[in-house]
Order: C-alpha cells, then structure tokens, then sequence
C-alpha cells in the first residue's frame, strides 16, 4: 500500500516539474488533433436523448432506438423511431434541433411540437418503477405468507425491511400517531423511487446511467407531490396560520404573502435540492474520466500520472455518490414527512 | 440551457408513472410491510412485559420458596426439639412408673414376705407350743408317776391358782 502511494506521488511530481517544457509542445499536438468537446460529452450523458445509446465501436455506435411521439399543431400525432432521425436525418417533416430535442419544420421556421416521446429517462423511469414494484411486492409477499411472529424475514424482505421501517418511523416521529399511517406510503415510495434511482443513475451500463433524478423535471414532479400532499390535507390550524395567523394587527397583511411564498418556495427548494445535488455528482464523475481524454493529448507522462489521480479521484467520488444517494434520497423524504407534519400540527 | 427546463414529455410520463407506483405500492406493497412488522414488533414489546412479568413472578415464587424451605426448617427443628423432650419425659415417666412398680413389688413383696413369716413364726409357735406340751406331758407323766409327787403337784396347782385369784383380780372375787 505504502509502495503504491509512493508511486503515485511520484507519477504527480515528475510531470508538474516537467510541464512547463511539455505545454508549448502540448498545445501544438491539441491544435493538430480534432478538439475535445468536453462539455457536449459532458451534457449528453446527463442530459436526456430520444436514443439509448449503448457504445461506442469501431463500426458505428450502438444505440437503442426508442419511440417518438409527437404532436404537431397542423398534421396531429405522429409516432415513430428515433432510429429515423439519426444523424441529423429529417422524417414526416420533424428532425432533431440544435438544442437536442425534435423540431419541426414548418413555413414560419423551426417549431417544437408537443412531445410525449418514450426518451432514455422515460425508459429508465419504466424500468426503475418495474423493478420498485417488483423489489417491493415480492418483500409484500414474503410478509403475506409467512407468520411474522415465528419467523426472521429473508432475502429481499430483510433487505428491505430496515429501510422500509425506518422511514415508517421517521413518518410516526415528524408527522405524529394520528396521521403517520396515511403518508407513511407516499414517503416509502418516495424514498425508494428517489434512492433506487440515484444508485442506477451511478450505474454506468445499460440498466442504469440514465441521469433521472438529476433531472429537474423529475425533481420537479416528486416535489409537487409533496406541494399537494401537504397542502390539500392540511387541517385547519395549518392555513390559519397562513391566512390570519396570530400576530400584531399591522402585520395581519403582510403574512400570508410571506406565508405563501414560503408554501410556495418548499417545493422548489426541494426540487433543486435533489436534482442540483444529483446533477452535480454525476458532472464531477464524468469531468473526472474526461480529464483522462483530455490528458491523452498532453505528454505520455501527464496521460499516465492523471490517469491514475483521475481513477482514484473518481473512485472517491463514486463513493461520495452512493452516500448522496442516500443521503439526497432520506432528506427529500425527511422534508416532506415534516412539511406534512407541519400541516397537521395542533398548536 | 435545457438542464433547467422541465421537459413537458418527462413531466407527463413522470406524473403517470410515478403516480402510478405510487398507487400500486400504496395499496400492495407498504402497508403489508409496515403493518407486519407492527405486529411483530407489538408482539415482541408484550413479549418481553411478559416475560419480565414471569421473571418477577419466578423471583416471587422462589422468595416464597425460600420461605417455605426456611419455614419448613424451623418446623423440622421444632420438631425434632419436641420430639427429644417427648423422649425424654417418656423415658423420665418410664423411669418413675419402673420405680414405681418396682416400689410397689418391693413392698408387696415385704408385705408377704412379713406375712409368709408371720405364718411361719405361727407354725413355729404352734409347733413349738404342740412340743412343749407334749415334752411337758412326758415330764409330767415321769415326774408324776409317783402317787405322792402328783398330790404334791396338785395342791401346788391349787395354792398357785388361789394366791393369783386374791392378788391379781379380787373385782372377780366380788362378781
């Protein structure tokens, strides 16, 4: 262990003394070599695609195709393979724009029409959401033909149990006895879809990789379950302390704007929350590997020496992702359950 | 930057799907779970009071063990005590009704043993009395074969009966 490190330190010493002299150089080599675009790599894993692509290969790149449904304003829905639009390939008059998602062309110029395609998240969301279900209902199983009181749970329900009762109790100790049983569902789905697909989003290979929570548009969607949940079951206590709380009469006007945008801002901050944190993690792992593609057209020296910097670093940072993960997946849970509890407050 | 733009497909399908696991867990799968393992854990809080309960009930009843084990001690010691002093007065009574009896034996054995020699002095007497007579009648059959010696002897006889009449009971005399 000690010999390896030793080795390290070396490789990341010999370099930076030797760099001024290798740049001049260096600069010359990336100039002549077809430049990196480090960020479009960046940006199409993290971001969404009408394709799954696979890998790359020497005869082409291997994509899944997926479904395109879109609904144009003057020719209706239409629905077809992306495997059409390869390429920058037009087909019934839609191809893919600048900004990555299908246009189409009209005689006004480049229109978005309404777009309901099967994309890569949409498909990881199936997936994901299958094997929740299944992950879960076969735990349901387990528990519905066996007599609890004789006998440990195994396989997939003892893995499950501890998480399942842990936000079970998180919901009994942020929410109270009365309610906790009506929404201690809602926070166990929640936290399983968003810690299921955190891990997959690390996954860097077929099943996972796909960067779903790290989407706001996922985010977005979970928090305002949250926004609805809170706010259509709230008691009467919650919105009179929106509406006419008890305060000094000059401030009777004042608080339920404040209190409003309060209501208003939860959901958002839960929104960025997860997938700003999610988003960030899976950049700083592939800005991580990119230093590798970036080093490849500095020295040999520089390409090695990184290469095993960036391998531990992005190690140390698949690590740190599986704890967001988690932790991302228990804050947006523990959040909600005292929002809700929150609204169902006494005094 | 379409990171920050919600794309309305994915917030539709998200809506639907989400919506709809959330629907399938809720009603198949959470409650089952979370319920289960209420119940178990219910099963093993009222578990555990009871077992508490036996073990106060086991350390009672070993107390009351003790008692009765000390209790039954002291009775056995009781016993044994009153048992001694039972043997003891039974051997003192013994004792004293022995020699008691062997009081009584003895005394009746003197009392006919003072009688047997009251008899036997009496047969003795008797004899000796027949005896004396009898000696007495040879001798005075010896001594009186002579006519004169038995004349003699008479008129002894009669001085001797005369001179105890007058001395000895003159009141007879009168009568």
């Amino acid at each position: 262990m000690k010999r390896l490190l030793l080795i390290l330190v070396l490789l990341s010493v010999i370099p930076s003394d030797s760099l001024g002299v290798i740049s001049s150089e260096g600069e010359a080599a990336v100039e002549k070599s077809t430049p990196l675009d480090i960020s479009g790599v960046i940006f199409s894993h993290v971001g969404d695609a009408y394709e799954w692509h696979l890998m790359d290969t020497p005869w082409g790149s291997v994509a899944l195709p997926l479904p395109v449904i879109v609904r144009s304003k003057t020719s209706g829905w239409h629905c077809f393979s992306s495997g059409k639009l390869e390429h920058g390939a037009s087909y019934e008059g839609f191809r893919i724009g600048e900004s990555g998602k299908v246009v189409e062309t009209t005689p006004e110029g480049e229109v978005r029409p309404f777009d309901l395609s099967i994309t890569k998240n949409v498909v990881s969301l199936i997936l994901s959401s299958i094997l929740l279900a299944v992950l879960i209902l076969l735990s349901a199983r387990w528990y519905r033909r066996h007599d609890v009181l004789h006998e440990a749970p195994k396989g997939i329900a003892a893995l499950l149990e501890p998480l399942v009762m842990m936000v079970h109790t998180m919901a009994l100790e942020n929410i109270g006895e009365e309610n906790y049983r009506k929404y201690s569902p809602y926070l166990c789905t929640a936290f399983f879809f968003i810690l299921l697909n955190n891990f997959l989003g690390i996954l860097p290979i077929f099943p996972g990789g796909a960067n779903l929570t790290g989407n706001i548009a996922i985010a977005m969607v979970l928090a305002l379950f949250t926004f609805f949940t809170v706010n259509l079951f709230g008691n009467k206590h919650y919105y009179k302390e929106i509406f006419w709380p008890e305060v000094p009469v000059f401030l009777k006007p004042i608080m339920p704007i404040i209190e409003v945008m309060s209501a208003l801002v939860k959901p958002i901050s839960l929104t960025i929350r997860l997938f700003a944190n999610m988003l960030a993690g899976h950049i700083m792992i592939l800005c991580m590997v990119c230093i590798i593609f970036i080093m490849a057209k500095f020295s040999p020296v520089l390409f090695g020496s990184m290469t095993a910097i960036s391998v531990i670093f992005g190690l140390f940072l698949d690590l740190l992702e599986c704890l967001v993960a988690f932790i991302q997946a228990y804050v947006f849970t523990m959040l909600s359950s005292i929002y809700i509890g929150l609204a169902h407050a006494k005094e | 930057m379409n990171l920050v733009t919600p794309d309305t497909g994915l917030l539709f399908w998200m809506v639907i799907i989400f919506g709809l696991l959330f629907f399938i867990l809720a009603k198949f799968g959470f409650p089952i779970i979370t319920s289960m393992v209420e119940k178990r854990n219910a099963a093993i809080d009222k578990s555990l009071k009871d077992a508490e309960e036996v073990e106060a009930m086991m350390v009672a009843a070993m107390k009351e063990h003790d008692e009765m084990i000390a209790e039954v001690r002291r009775a056995q010691s009781e016993i044994l005590k009153e048992a001694t002093e039972a043997k003891n007065t039974i051997i003192r009574k013994a004792r004293e009704e022995a020699r008691a009896e062997s009081d009584k034996i003895l005394s009746e054995a003197r009392v006919q043993i003072a009688a047997e020699k009251e008899s036997a002095l009496r047969d003795i007497r008797k004899e000796v009395a027949v005896l004396a007579v009898s000696v007495s009648e040879k001798i005075l059959r010896e001594q009186l074969s002579s006519e004169a010696a038995r004349k003699e002897y008479l008129d002894r006889l009669i001085d001797e009966a005369g001179s105890i009449s007058t001395d000895i009971k003159p009141e007879e005399k009168v009568n």
